[in-house]
This record gives structure tokens, sequence and C-alpha cells, in this order.
């Protein structure tokens, strides 16, 4: 450790300004944090600082993904092994399905980190980590067969389009995830949706069992066909066909926990979020003319992506609402709208996704709202006096 | 009894080195400064050269801008240097000190029937106006104002404040001629702000002429900021006035012995002193000979106030002329191996991201280190679990940023100071330095008023 950090310090001067590698600063500066908090001090302003810094949130971010990215991987070797009709033991599965999510991780990492590094020198700040979690949002809502040049152009597409055009992390619109994962589902939709691409070996169907659909819940619900929704209880803990990290209530609540607990993310959003769904469900029900608006509302927030959406990409702390006000009324649409889009809009299976991207859209009006709420407040307060 | 105002959003730090309640009687200090640095926004023209002989309450320099306004010497004796810093700025007026003070006389008899242009006058003089400072902005009191009222935050919730109930116990009778002073300075209410969670001191529970007001939270609910905001909030145009009660104290001491005693206690705190103690000192006192054997060995921070707003001075600097707290803590200049995965039992955060959370009442020994580097703007819900009042601190912010003094306005930035944003500051994952944006953004907005 020591050694180390003495060859650190003598290569970086080669890293400074009129070094040989001048061009990798932010480079050598990313990896130099990565491994050693800065030995800065405070100059001006307070003495101490808080311990956390955006490295330790991220990270703790990336951890609570971590039982869905678990689970996700049994399940897909679980799923493709109900599809092949083989007996398979638990650890079967589970390197079944890692061997199958590893690449698209990695895929996802490299492409994304490697543009965020370059731009990151091309305007000479340093690297966020801010994709640290993007990073992993996205394989985790891809279904396990997506080609990986899919996944590297999607990845580029996000960061790209989604992020660095508006100035890089911090200043985005759209949850960077969430576009990747559009992109693909408008670019190339017979990888994004139907019944074969959810089970890892379907498309390519080699030895697919007859009685096996791979029809995830929601299109069985869309379909019609109530009867052949799953138990609650293998919903619940997502014993289901569905992409990498959605499928399992249970984990995806322990992230929601972790999130929770840690005070990094928003309690707000993600109960407004079950509000919101659960309210479009019971309208849902109150009217229903189908079988599809007579699911009970609970259900709803088991099947497809809506319980990871509402922990992990509503509560993206960028593109949500800032204000606690506007965070409460962002969630309750998401929701509202996910379950309605869901439910009514036969185009489209899952809502969650295209109800989130469109309150990123409107989050700042929202915002802009509830500060002119606050700013008339202060007005009429003078109002008042004279 | 009087409202109880509960703040809910802040937070407290536990810091390692509370001051004993002991107070020791400094060893006498040759050197004392008046640092023009202290005081917001005023252009100092000296009087005094390097060699002039001064009394306690002569005048050292005046405000170019309100020439009214005088910053005396607290001590007598001779003017050993005039430093600078960049630009020529005035940084400190140094004055090595008689062992026995000689005070400037002012003349205070009758100073029940003195009239307020009386009172004020001889505040002027004596170098005791600038204890008054006036929100918005934070900058000394403009004598030609009349403010709305005047508010007494009397209690201090910063890391290892001193207690200021402690502190004036003895000096009741003082207190409450300052306060008979300042009442005839506002045709409003004086507001005397103490803390729910303990018995105040009888010198501020059986002060007359003063509207009580009890406030119970974390920091910053002493903040006279927060209790302005929510006792009586600051409108556009509306001026008030604040000051603390040492003082007061050193108003009522001018008025009873008609001499400038800025003699005050102060506490020494912070984990790198050996003895945390109160000291008894005269304000602008060199810290050298108080910290005489008492600091731990290492490379220190020694801060005039508290961690969160104090200012940096050297190992022999001098005690600010409105702190009541010098503090010495590690500086934190080394690199840790991935810190930021560590669990972290030692580290102290507002997030629960440490473990450190399973240990609430744990004293932290917490250095300079920035624990990170800066990042663009993040996390949205931080500086709101900390920011008390009814103001939204990252609009707000981002409204400075962007010069908008339209929107500055309209968001409150004449109810907020510096040090309001302290606690955002120390939070903030991406490090920014708050403080300094909202002491911009109070600049801008006085030129522009001005």
């Amino acid at each position: 450790m020591k050694s180390l950090r003495g060859y650190l310090d003598k290569i970086k001067p080669k890293f400074e300004k009129g070094g040989k590698f001048e061009k990798f600063h932010s480079t050598f500066e990313a990896f130099e944090s990565f491994m050693f908090v800065p030995d800065t001090v405070t100059t001006k302003g307070t003495h101490i600082r808080d311990a956390n810094d955006m490295k330790r949130t991220m990270t703790v971010v990336v951890l609570a993904l971590v039982p869905a990215l678990l689970f996700g991987m049994w399940n897909v070797g679980n799923q493709h092994f109900l599809a092949t009709g083989q007996e398979a033991s638990f650890w079967q599965s589970f390197f079944t399905g890692f061997i199958s999510v590893l690449p698209i991780i990695v895929v996802s990492y490299v492409v994304g980190l490697g543009i965020e590094f370059a731009f990151a020198q091309y305007r000479g700040h340093e690297v966020n980590e801010g994709f640290l979690v993007t990073g992993m949002l996205i394989p985790l809502v891809l279904p396990v067969d997506v080609p990986l040049w899919m996944v590297a152009l999607a990845t580029a597409f996000a960061v790209i389009i989604g992020k660095e055009v508006f100035g890089g992390t911090g200043m985005n619109i759209f949850n960077p995830a969430l576009t990747a994962r559009a992109f693909l589902f408008f670019a190339y939709p017979s990888y994004m949706s139907g019944n074969e691409v959810w089970t890892h070996g379907m498309i390519k169907g080699e030895g697919i069992i007859d009685s096996f659909t791979g029809a995830t819940p929601l299109a069985e619900a869309a379909a019609g066909n109530i009867d052949k929704l799953p138990s609650v209880s293998d919903m619940f803990f997502g014993f289901i066909p569905g992409s990498i990290g959605e499928t399992s209530t249970l984990a995806i609540l322990i992230g929601a926990a972790i999130l929770l607990f840690t005070g990094v993310g928003s309690a707000r959003i993600m109960i407004s979020t079950v509000v919101g769904g659960l309210v479009m469900g019971l309208i849902l029900n109150i009217f229903a003319v189908n079988p599809y608006m007579e699911v009970p509302a609970y259900q709803h927030l088991m099947l497809g992506g809506f319980a990871f959406g509402a922990v992990f990409m509503a509560t993206d702390p960028v593109s949500a609402a800032q204000t606690a006000k506007g965070k409460i009324i962002y969630g309750f649409l998401i929701g509202f709208l996910a379950i309605l889009i869901r439910v009514l809009n036969p185009a489209y299976p899952e809502g969650m996704m295209l109800a989130i991207l469109l309150m990123n859209v409107f989050a700042p009006l929202i915002d802009h709202y509830v500060i002119e709420a606050n700013i008339s407040k202060r007005l009429k307060r003078v109002k008042v006096q004279e | 009894m009087s409202k109880v105002i509960k703040i809910k959003r802040g937070l407290d730090i536990n810091l390692l080195g509370a001051a004993e309640k002991i107070i020791k009687k400094a060893d006498f200090a040759e050197y004392y400064a008046v640092k023009p640095t202290d005081f917001k926004g005023i252009r100092p023209k000296l009087v005094v050269k390097t060699g002039d002989k001064v009394k306690a309450g002569s005048p050292l320099f005046f405000d170019k801008y309100h020439p009214e306004v005088q910053f005396t010497s607290p001590v007598s004796g001779e003017i050993t240097a005039i430093n600078r810093g960049d630009r020529r700025v005035i940084e400190e007026v140094v004055i090595r000190s008689d062992t026995k003070i000689e005070y400037e006389k002012f003349s205070v008899e009758n100073s029940k029937t003195l009239t307020r242009d009386e009172i004020i006058s001889i505040l002027l003089k004596s170098g005791l106006w600038p204890v008054i400072r006036q929100r918005p902005y934070s900058t000394i009191a403009n004598p030609k104002d009349n403010p709305k009222s005047i508010f007494i935050s009397a209690f201090d919730t910063t890391p290892l404040a001193p207690d200021m109930d402690f502190i004036v116990k003895e000096e009741a009778t003082l207190f409450q001629k300052g306060i008979d002073i300042l009442s005839r300075l506002t045709t409003g209410k004086i507001h005397l702000n103490l803390n729910a969670d303990y018995p105040p001191a009888e010198a501020y529970t059986r002060a007359k002429g003063v509207q009580i007001n009890y406030f119970t939270g974390p920091h910053p609910a002493g903040n006279v900021g927060v209790q302005i905001n929510k006792i009586d909030p600051i409108n556009k145009g509306d001026i008030i006035w604040y000051t603390y009660p040492q003082e007061i104290i050193a108003i009522g001491r001018l008025f009873e012995k008609g001499i400038y005693d800025v003699s005050k206690i102060i506490a020494l705190t912070g984990s790198e002193v050996l003895h945390p103690v109160y000291l008894k000192i005269i304000n602008g006192a060199c810290i050298k000979s108080l910290l005489k054997n008492n600091i731990k060995a290492g490379e220190n921070r020694f801060i005039s106030g508290n961690v969160l707003t104090g200012t940096k001075i050297l190992n022999q600097g001098f005690i600010g002329f409105y702190d009541n707290q010098v503090t010495i803590i590690p500086e934190g200049k080394y690199h840790e191996f991935f810190g930021w995965a560590l669990p972290g039992i030692k580290k102290f955060s507002a997030s629960r991201t440490f473990i450190s959370w399973l240990m609430p009442h744990k004293k932290f020994k917490l250095d300079t280190n920035m624990h990170g580097g800066h990042r663009a703007f993040v996390m949205t819900n931080d500086y709101d679990k900390v920011f008390p009042m009814d103001i939204y601190p990252v609009h707000l912010i981002k409204a400075i940023m962007a010069e908008d003094i339209e929107l500055m306005e309209k968001l409150g930035i004449y109810e907020v100071d510096e040090e309001d944003f302290a606690l955002c500051e120390f939070v903030c994952t991406s490090k920014i330095d708050v403080q300094s944006i909202i002491r911009k953004g109070l600049d801008l907005a006085r030129a522009e008023m001005s």
C-alpha cells in the first residue's frame, strides 16, 4: 500500500499539465482517487466535512442493487432449465445465469466508463461516479439474451445523448439507464418484447419443451389470460420470467431498505410511487370491464418493472423532482401513469419505463410550481404587513 | 412560559474536546490585534501608524463608507505592525499591550436619560458599535436605520460551542444594563432567544424589557438567522439588528464605567487541546500564550470560532472580534487507501452510510480532510435535512451561481447568511463550497441595493 502510494506519487507529475501523459489526467485522477481518498484539506468555509462523498453514495446504491442482481442471475438459470425441462441444482442455475449476465455488465461498464473518461478529459473535469450506478442499472433492466453489441450501442446512446449533451452528470434530464432501455425498446423491439426474449436460450429455440411459453405475467395479463398468472408468492419472490433484475420484489425491497436506511434514496418518491400505483389499480378495479382491470391493485406492484422502477429508477436524484413537495407529486404520477399505460394501452405491455421518462420531462415543471408557491408565500407576507 | 419553537431539521455534530466548566484567567497576552477582515463589507482607513501609542478605546481605523463607524484598540500600548495580505488589504492591526491597561474615558453620566442619538454616538466613538450587526447581509448595523426588531441568540448550538448560560452567569447586572441601552435603539421588540432544552441562566430569564422565545432542536436552532426566520421573517426592505450576550455585557460595561473594556470569556475547545477550559481574555488576544503547553503535538488547524464557520488562524494568530471560542483540530493531509469503501467506525456522517451510526452518542475526532473531491451537483435531499428555514436551498444556490439577483430576492436571499448554510456545506456529497456561494450572493444583492 505504501509502495503503491509512492509509485503513484512518482508517476503523478507525468499526468499533470505539461507532463508526458497530460491527456490522461482525468483518467489518472479517477484511478488515484479510487484507490486513495485525496489528501486535500478544507481551505474556506467549514473546517470539517462529512465523511460521505459521491463515491460512497454511489457505492451504497450499487450495494442496494446486489440482491436484485444475484437473484436475477439465479433466476436466469432457473428459467432456462424450466424452459428446457432439465433438473438443475441451485449452483447450476446460478452459474448459468452468471455466465450469461456477466458479459452484459462488463460491456455496459467498459463502454460507459470509456465514454465518461473521454468526456471528463475533454471538459477538464474529474470523472463523476454516477455511471457506477448507471452501468449496473442498464444490465438489470434488459432481457438476458440481448446481443452484446446492442448493450454497447444503447449504453453509448444513453451516456452521450442522454447525459453528456446536456453537460454531463448532474445536468441530464432523463434517467440514463432508462434512456438506454428506451433506445433498445424502440430501435430493436424484437429483442426487447415478445415471449421469447426473457428466457436464456429461447430465441435459438434449443431444446425448449412445448409446454413452456416464456410469457411474462404482464404478457399473460395483457392477453387476458388472468388464470395463467403465477401465484402471488412466485411473483413476490421472483420465480417468473422478466428482465434480469426486475423479477424479485423481495430482492428489490431489500435494496429499498438499504437506500432508505442510509438516507441515500428518497422515501418520498418511493412511497408516493407505490401509492400512485395502488390508486390507479383501485380505480381500474372499480371500473373493471375486462379481466386485466380486475387484477388486484397490490399485484400490480409485483408485476413487471414496477418495483424496480419505483426503487431504483424514479429515485435518481438528478432526473427526479428536487423539492420535497415536488417529489411526492412526481412519484405519485409515475405510479399512477405506469399502471394506466400498462393496463389501458395495448401497444406497451409495460408502462413503468415510459411513465418515469415522461415524468422526468415534467419534473422541472413540477419543481417550478412548488418554488413559485414558495415565492408567492414570501410576497404575500410583505403585503400582509403593509 | 412563552411558546417553544421546535427546530426539526438540523444536525448536531458531536466532537471530542468540549470545554470543562472552569473559568481560568488566561496568561498575559503581549500582543493583540483588530482584524478588518472580521467585518463584512467595510473598507478600512487607518488613523494610526506603526509606533503610535494608543489607549483602550483609541481609534485604529474607520470604515470609508461609514466614517462614523470606528474600530478601536482593545488594550493600551504601541502599534507594532500593520499586516497586509493580497493586494495590500489590511489584515491585522497589531498592538503590543502595556502590562497595565489605560482606558479612554467616555462620558456616560445619567445613562438612564441619554437619548437614542447620544447612545449611538457613544457606541460609535468607543468602537463598540460594530457589535451590533444587521440582517440582511450580516454587516455592521447602519446607525441611521431604525430596525424593526433586535434579536439576541443567547445560546450556541454549533459543535463544541461555549455554554453561553455559563458565561453570563456572573454578569446579570451588566447584561440588564446592556439590554436597557439596546431597548432605546429600536421602536420594535427585543427578542431574547433561549434554549428550551435546559433551564436557562437567571441573567436571561429575569431580563426585563425583552420578549423571551424558546427554541429546541439540533443545530442550527441557535443561529440567529433561523430564529428570525421563525419569529419575524425579513422581507425585502426590512432591517433587523442582532447581537450576542457577551457583546451586550460589554455595552453594559461601557455605560456603567465609561470605558471600552472588551474582556470576554472564550472556550478553548477541540480534540487537540489537552485541557479544554474556559478562559477569561481581552478581545483580539494572540492565542499563543493562551495555548501554552496545552496543545497536542502534530500538525493542527487553529480556528478562531467553531469548526463550521470559524476562521483559520496561525498558531500565533488572534481571536476574531465576534468569536467566543478557539477550536483546535488535526489537519487531514493524508491519503486514505480505499477510504470511501471502509466501514468507517471513526468517520462521522449525517447519512448512515458508515457504520458509525451504530454509536449515536459517540464523540468524534474529526480532521480537516475533504473526504472526497469536488463533483457536479447530484444529491438533492441532503441539504433539506439540515436546513430548517422555509427556503429552497439548492434553488437559491443555483440562482446565486447564475447571478440572477431578482430570483435570489424571490427565493429569500435576505433571510439567510453564510452560517445558516454551514451544515449544507458540511453534508454536501459533492463537496461544494456553499458558504462562499452564499456570501457572493449577499454581496451581489447588497451592491445592487446600494
